[in-house]
């Protein structure tokens, strides 16, 4: 009864959130054949941001200038992160140097 | 020799990239000479040198997609082929991704299958499956000691010195494998101490040169470690990622990437991506093995010798 209550004010203020920025506060991105598509993202400050690996391969999600790593994630594996900061932010796979990707948080 | 024949034999030996099983390859002064598999285990390739060393690369324990549902299955067979060898090598190396997800319940699965090989002396360094864990704690945990958990470090055996290095914690986003500055000086300083003569070999996950950019398929800062190795007799280059043979000879530099235990990958730039290949089971085992390193005496060297699981 708690998580249910707990669930329905999340989404009320996500849906506040969705709202006022006139976009929607999540993105996906798809990490396949060893790209990240979309390769460059331009989202609002406190947009979260989530890698769905959709390779045989695994892949992480790392960021150059913030200290975030997913960890190994096995075909259909997910990660998210918030981006509360402006600013440009390079992304690459820890595991396959040649992946490379932008978000740009205004 | 003079220069202009020395080009011609550079180029000629530019880039061989031998896929097939049934060859071997005899590497002596420098010199690369195909010889017919047919001839193994003849006397005339025994006279040629002992087992030194055999390369495992790529186990990927905890794989389980279509390209290789059973890689236990293939690195036991692996471990069967080295353990009927009629003459055991001294020691094992295993160039890297001894497991797949960096997995505690991996590493020590892997393990445990390794502690069936009869030759007790295990030589690693990580790719970059083993550490995708934070810190890259489970490689170390197990295989730290050796390098006194830097990963790379240097050892001697038969007269041969091995340098053993780390390409695949220091990624750079659009790039390719890197060792660091800090491992770089400690690789050069390592091997200004030896002589030129003594026999090198140097052990890395990835290819420390770039056989294809697009993929990431090199080295980007091997620059001041291949300069250092010029000066050498004779160097050999071992190095896996890529599953499948590349090879190539550049004055007394052999470098060499092993053929995976798990499933191979496609050539350089061919489809979409370096994924894990699919092949009709029949092939599968075709296109995985190990590579025998033998020491050659006169002229002292090394001979790599290719083999695969078998046609099926």
């Amino acid at each position: 009864m708690m998580r249910g209550r707990f669930l329905l004010a999340a989404m009320g203020v996500f849906g506040a959130q969705t709202l006022m920025a006139a976009q929607p506060a999540a993105v996906s991105v798809t990490i396949r054949n060893y790209h990240f598509t979309p390769q460059t993202l331009h989202i609002k400050a406190g947009t979260a941001v989530t890698w769905t690996n959709k390779d045989d391969d695994v892949h992480t999600v790392m960021a150059t200038s913030v200290p975030f790593v997913s960890g190994a994630l096995d075909t259909d594996g997910v990660y998210s992160y918030t981006f509360a900061k402006p600013g440009t932010y390079f992304i690459g796979c820890s595991l396959h140097p040649q992946m490379s990707a932008t978000v740009v948080v205004e | 020799m003079t220069d202009e024949k020395l080009h011609t034999r550079r180029a000629a030996l530019k880039c061989l990239g031998f896929g097939g099983a049934g060859t071997l390859f005899v590497l002596a002064g420098g010199v690369l000479t195909p010889l017919d598999l047919a001839l193994a285990g003849t006397k005339e390739i025994k006279d040629a040198g002992k087992p030194l060393f055999v390369q495992i690369s790529d186990t990927h324990i905890g794989f389980h997609k279509d390209a290789n549902p059973d890689v236990d299955g293939t690195l036991n067979r692996s471990i069967d082929i080295l353990n009927a060898m009629a003459v055991q090598p001294e020691l094992v190396v295993h160039t890297g991704d001894i497991t797949h997800l960096s997995k505690a319940e991996e590493f020590d699965h892997a393990q445990q299958m390794l502690s069936r090989l009869r030759v007790t002396e295990l030589h690693t360094v990580p790719g970059e499956h083993d550490t995708a864990d934070p810190g890259a704690a489970e490689y170390f945990k197990r295989f730290g000691k050796a390098s006194d958990n830097k990963g790379y470090y240097s050892f001697d055996h038969a007269g041969v010195h091995f340098v053993a290095l780390v390409n695949v914690l220091e990624f750079k986003p659009g790039g390719l494998g890197t060792l660091g500055d800090e491992q770089l000086k400690w690789a050069v300083a390592d091997l200004k101490r030896r002589s030129k003569s003594t026999p090198i070999v140097v052990l890395a996950h990835m290819p420390l040169w770039t056989v294809y950019e697009p993929w990431g398929w090199g080295t980007g800062d091997a620059g001041p470690l291949m300069q250092e190795l010029k000066r050498f007799g004779s160097v050999t280059v071992l190095n896996g990622h890529i599953h499948q043979i590349v090879s190539k000879v550049e004055g007394n530099i052999t470098f060499h990437t092993a053929r995976s235990t798990a499933f191979p990958q496609p050539l350089a730039g061919v489809g979409d991506g370096p994924g894990p290949l699919k092949v009709p089971a029949e092939q599968l085992r075709s296109m995985l093995g190990l590579t025998t390193a033998s020491v050659i005496r006169h002229p002292r060297s090394l001979m790599l010798n290719d083999s695969t699981l078998g046609e099926a």
